[in-house]
């Protein structure tokens, strides 16, 4: 499935200055991948192992995917993933 | 001009009572504004529910980005709350500061009364920043 990937500002700079990138993917962590695999920069800010990182939100149509099934959340076509990276310390 | 980020006494006045009332875990929030100047301030949800860390709540910290963008404000900066330590970023709030353009605000509560100090983090270093507060 082909997804919108919406890019905060502050990460735009890795993926060529675009503020949305077009990724293929059945789940979240598929479009992830890809879209890591296509700007090895956002790889480098990102860091997504096996497990959504807990300082990188990340959203599915405005749904935070923590409360779906986090990397294994099924995409559709036309659906919109969006990246934060999450407000967070101690 | 001194680096430098401005915000209403009302502003100071809505964040340290979230922090106050966030006890005894840390609480958190968002600032939402233009050119250095907060006009809106978020107080929002720590996921963590925790007194050591914080984090916005996803959902809420989309909103407020919804929100601000809508009314044609940028993020300008997050404050959150240190319970007992220092009111400086720790190692934790400095390796998870992702917004080098941001202010980083931080409550501090372990002193007889609250203290509210300015910062940018960038690239792991840490800058004391002037906290303007007028009307």
């Amino acid at each position: 499935m082909a997804v919108e990937v919406r890019l905060p500002t502050v990460l735009r700079q890795h993926a060529g200055g675009q503020s949305s990138v077009t990724v293929e993917g059945a789940t979240v962590g598929e479009v992830l991948a890809g879209l890591t695999a296509a700007y090895p920069g956002l790889s480098e800010q990102l860091q997504i192992g096996d497990e959504l990182p807990r300082y990188l939100n990340v959203y599915l149509n405005d749904e935070d995917v923590r409360y779906m099934e986090k990397l294994e959340t099924s995409v559709g076509s036309g659906d919109v993933v969006h990246i934060m990276p999450a407000v967070s310390g101690g | 001009m001194t680096d430098q980020i401005r915000l209403d006494a009302a502003h100071v006045d809505m964040i340290v009572a979230h922090a106050l009332a966030g006890r005894p875990n840390e609480a958190c929030g968002l600032l939402a504004g233009r050119d250095g100047r907060v006009e809106r301030v978020y107080a929002l949800r720590n996921a963590d529910e925790s007194p050591y860390t914080y984090r916005v709540d996803g959902r809420e910290q989309l909103d407020a980005f919804r929100e601000a963008e809508s009314d044609g404000l940028d993020l300008v900066g997050c404050f959150h709350s240190h319970t007992h330590t220092v009111p400086y970023p720790s190692e934790t709030d400095v390796r998870q500061a992702f917004y080098p353009d941001w202010a980083y605000l931080v409550v501090g509560l372990g002193e007889e009364r609250p203290v509210l100090r300015a910062f940018r983090i960038v690239d792991g270093a840490v800058s004391e920043i002037s906290l303007v507060v007028g009307s």
